[in-house]
């Protein structure tokens, strides 16, 4: 096929971007380079309209030991302990197949981590989905769900935690980020930066098939409704012999063979290969006759686009070869040296013995597009006249059990019981909490995880937006125990060629980048996925925060359920009666307008810090932060978990009743306090200008509102426990 | 007392049983699938997991593998052999132990606390137990036991069904049941006793800070009756 501009346009590129092509080559490419470049360039691989503004993000710190640019980053978890972590989308392949789309997605995460070194040793997610009553939707979420446990618990790895919602933005454009954490001991970490000539390129794992071929292509473009057509651009995945990649790539690496190593993701052979080449300033050079194909009569230009699954490539010691050939045929993989480091610096392909692509490596890479997109810059709405006259007709009971059987509030017991959360034999917490926790095996250390993301607010005010999900994955962490360290970011946006969705884009990052700097919670790795969009129509901007958080005595983790009759609950954090874009005002009042709450980072810093201080103490029995749905919605939680009611107080408060239950303020949290310590307690708090209310105490069976208002234990746990379920069945 | 834990390619509880057998007093060693010999040993476990992805049928492909040749002559000259939850599915598949594990009721995967009922205590595994009810952990997409009515008579008239699917007060009604299993059978032995299958992961309730600690009990316990 003869390469034009027109060929070019339907690899996806720009017209002159095909002319800097050509420019940077000073010839015409042929099909194999012009699909390497369209690989290379697109959206997806070379985040050429976010890169400027990633830029801006604080990525340092005492803990970071590998911040954003490899495979995934790494912290320091002491005794010479790391955790390898990070968040990825599979956003456009889940819609169009949602099956493979997720468990695809689950197995590149984990490819991601291991491929330096780490044992993976936990799973999340953060999924989206269109309204329920959307025709696609219950299908969505029972193969997307599927996918990820089909992937997961094939693979021996817990999923010990996530997130799940359901917005009418997500009709068209579903999200499914997956993320994972490993364990590796600092000193054994990989990277896939190559070094040294004539050093031997292997190709490990499955063989290549046709699958999957431009999906990174797909993934950086809009939907329109010709999508059904994309299917084979979805990668098939085959967990069980990634189970096996990842021991026979564990078990090569407790010796000291290999130089670099690096996952076939998105764009397979040819980012790979790319991106370890251009690491190392080297050049690389394959002989594509010896990649092993699974399919006969497959092209140079097929093989180099494939996004098969399952595969690696390493850059190994001269004379390691035979040794490694046999860990790979112990454990049944594909094992194939298929070409050698060069100081060309140039990719060079051959098949049939002639050259098919001699393209510098410079040019895929540093010379890549980036643009400085148009954005417009969001206003803050103004505050919601809400006439409180619209309240008299509200009863708190109703209220409540609208806002606990919520698809977003109510329980995900349907989802995370698909999920094998307990193998590995470390999971201390469960889905289903604030956080996930593992103990790091054979130590007295546990690791948190929690995934974030708040949609609404990012739309209502993106930079608020932006700071309040770092805020709340600090709060998730610090609810159990968990000193944060660091997060890791999917961005997911609709077209960056849009100058509204740019914006919130620019402004969410810019609001992130905020409140990890002053948290001193840097973001060590992370993906954007732009394009969620279906024609003119884009998702609501969701960045999804993945953190982590180390719990040095895994006997002091802190649990929501309520402990004790008569224990104290306190809150602490200002109660202001924050409604606009509060679940209430939206669900309640279908009241849509309004800024999101205020997100006052001096104060998160502060009572984040002042409740690890009371939990190294040993005075909190049991801790939930609030969030969607108020006060009121986290204490029916923590009842409901703990089979204990509670007798609300009176509140000094001075805001109207349902303000103060269903607002939602940010940096507060609710704690159970024994009695005797409460004196000590109070002390701390007040030592550190935190402020605390004294909202009742812990009893049997009954949460006790006001003088009117009773709910029993039961009651709330039929309101939370049976949409999802319902729904799935119906 | 000597354990030996099969991995195969895909097993993914292998680890765990590890860990489960040598914090109660095992010596225990990982034997390959592709090993012939099996180690001197006083049990044998089959672990969990997704032997060859599963693919197939669960387990099938796993019971044709190299040890398990081995594993059945010392499992018919009266060996102890424990298969846990893909474990079991292999042992069916080598029918060493009647019936067929079908895909669950309602077509998920179930990862859950579960309290199962022993029935039967003249065996080595439950010998000396002194309660009868336990929580235990289930994962997996199929448990859901099955067999023919012949079957289901002899393996009730040799006392065969090891464990039963309960409620906490031992009650075996049918909401209690995970997976559809026929009679709420969690587990089964082969006539002799020698040989027990079952879904639940005892080894993943071997410490409070756990789903639970019901899973040490069973383990302290086959520890001593192994003596």
């Amino acid at each position: 096929m003869l390469v034009n501009e027109k060929v070019a346009i339907e690899h996806g590129l720009k017209a002159d971007e095909y002319k800097k092509i050509c420019e940077l080559l000073k010839r015409t490419p042929n099909l194999t380079e012009l699909g390497i470049f369209s690989a290379m360039w697109n959206e997806h691989c070379s985040y050429k309209s976010s890169r400027l503004h990633l830029k801006k993000l604080p990525t340092s710190g005492k803990k970071v030991i590998q911040g954003p640019g490899e495979n995934a980053g790494v912290i320091d978890i002491e005794d010479g302990d790391a955790i390898v972590f990070k968040i990825e989308s599979h956003n456009h392949p889940s819609f169009i197949e949602p099956y493979q789309g997720a468990a695809t997605g689950v197995g590149g995460i984990m490819r991601d981590v291991f491929t330096m070194g780490a044992r993976p040793i936990a799973n999340l997610n953060s999924i989206h989905f269109g309204s329920p009553q959307h025709k696609k939707t219950k299908n969505l979420v029972r193969g997307v769900v599927h996918g990820i446990g089909g992937y997961g618990n094939c693979m021996g790895v817990p999923t010990i935690a996530g997130q799940t919602s359901f917005d009418s933005s997500y009709n068209g454009n579903i999200l499914v980020n997956a993320m994972t954490l490993g364990l590796v001991k600092k000193n054994k970490i990989f990277y896939s930066k190559a070094a040294g000539l004539d050093k031997p390129v292997i190709y490990v794992g499955s063989k290549t098939g046709r699958d999957g071929i431009h999906g990174a292509s797909m993934a950086s473009a809009s939907f329109d409704e010709k999508i059904e057509e994309k299917k084979p651009t979805v990668q098939v995945g085959d967990p069980f012999t990634e189970k096996l990649l990842l021991e026979a790539c564990l078990e090569l690496m407790a010796g000291d063979s290999i130089i670099a190593i690096q996952d076939m993701g998105a764009a397979g052979l040819t980012s790979s290969s790319i991106e370890m080449a251009s690491k190392g300033n080297l050049g690389i050079e394959i002989n594509l006759n010896k990649v092993p194909c699974r399919e006969s009569k497959m092209t140079p230009y097929e093989i180099m686009l494939s996004e098969s699954q399952e595969r690696m490539l390493i850059v190994l010691e001269n004379g390691k070869e035979d040794m490694a050939k046999k860990i790979f045929d112990k454990w049944n993989l594909d094992f194939a040296v298929i070409g050698k480091t060069t100081n060309s610096k140039n990719i060079e392909l051959f098949f049939n013995n002639e050259q098919v692509t001699n393209i510098p490596v410079n040019t895929l890479v540093e010379n890549s597009p980036m643009y400085d997109r148009k954005w417009k810059k969001a206003k803050l709405p103004k505050k919601n006249k809400i006439k409180k006259e619209t309240y008299n007709k509200l009863k708190i009971k109703d209220v409540l059990k609208k806002i606990l059987s919520n698809p977003n509030v109510c329980s995900k017991e349907w989802i995370w019981q698909q999920y094998d959360h307990t193998v590995m034999g470390d999971t201390i917490q469960k889905p289903g909490g604030n956080s996930g926790v593992v103990r790091v095996h054979g130590t007295k250390k546990a690791v948190a995880a929690s995934v974030d993301s708040s949609a609404v607010y990012c739309w209502a005010h993106p930079l608020t937006g932006g700071k309040q999900v770092v805020a709340e994955s600090w709060r998730n962490l610090i609810s159990v125990g968990a000193t944060p360290i660091a997060i890791t970011n999917c961005l997911n946006f609709g077209s960056p060629e849009n100058e509204d969705n740019m914006g919130e884009f620019v402004e969410c990052v810019q609001g992130i980048g905020e409140a990890s700097k002053y948290l001193n919670f840097p973001v060590v790795s992370g993906n954007v996925s732009f394009y969620n969009q279906t024609k003119e129509i884009g998702i609501k901007p969701t960045p999804s925060i993945g953190g982590v958080g180390l719990i040095k005595d895994y006997k002091k983790m802190i649990t929501m359920d309520f402990k004790e009759i008569d224990n104290l609950v306190l809150i602490i954090g200002k109660t202001e009666g924050h409604i606009d874009q509060s679940l209430f005002a939206r669900t309640i009042l279908d009241e849509k307008n309004g800024p999101p709450p205020e997100v006052n980072l001096f104060n998160e810093k502060n009572n984040g810090e002042s409740l690890l201080n009371l939990i190294e103490k040993d005075y909190v029995k049991s801790a939930h932060d609030i969030s969607l749905g108020g006060i009121i919605t986290a204490i029916s939680k923590m009842s409901i978990k703990g089979n204990k009611g509670i007798k609300l107080n009176k509140s000094k408060n001075l805001i109207n009743e349902i303000d103060y239950l269903f607002a939602e303020d940010q940096g507060r949290y609710i704690l159970e306090i024994n009695p005797k310590n409460i004196k000590e307690v109070t002390e701390i708090l007040d030592k550190n200008s935190v402020h605390h209310e004294e909202l009742g105490f812990i009893i049997e069976n009954d949460v006790i509102i006001n003088e009117k208002t009773k709910v029993t234990i039961d009651e709330l746990k039929s309101y939370n426990t049976n949409w999802l379920n319902d729904y799935m069945k119906s | 007392m000597k354990s030996s834990v099969i991995t195969f390619p895909g097993s993914n509880c292998d680890r765990d049983m590890d860990v489960a057998l040598t914090k109660f007093g095992f010596k225990n060693k990982m034997v390959w699938h592709d090993d012939k010999e099996l180690p001197k040993s006083d049990l044998v476990v089959l672990p969990g997991g997704f032997s060859y992805g599963d693919y197939l049928r669960c387990g099938s492909m796993a019971s044709k593998s190299k040890i398990m040749q081995s594993v059945i002559n010392f499992a018919k000259s009266g060996g102890l052999v424990m298969g846990i939850c893909n474990g079991f599915q292999i042992l069916v598949e080598t029918g060493l132990v009647p019936g067929v594990l079908l895909r669950n009721k309602y077509l998920e995967f179930i990862c859950k606390n579960v309290f199962i009922k022993l029935d039967n205590k003249d065996n080595p595994y439950f010998k000396n137990l002194d309660k009868d009810i336990f929580k235990f952990h289930i994962a997996h997409n199929e448990g859901n036991y099955f067999c023919t009515k012949d079957q289901l008579k002899e393996i009730e008239d040799n006392n065969q069904i090891a464990i039963y699917y309960c409620d906490d007060k031992g009650q075996t009604e049918d909401q209690f049941n995970p997976n559809g299993s026929i009679k709420n059978i969690a587990g089964i032995f082969n006539k002799k006793k020698n040989i027990l299958g079952m879904m639940p992961h005892p080894e993943r309730m071997i410490d409070q800070s756990l789903s639970g600690a019901d899973g040490s009990l069973f383990f302290k316990n086959l520890i001593n009756n192994i003596k």
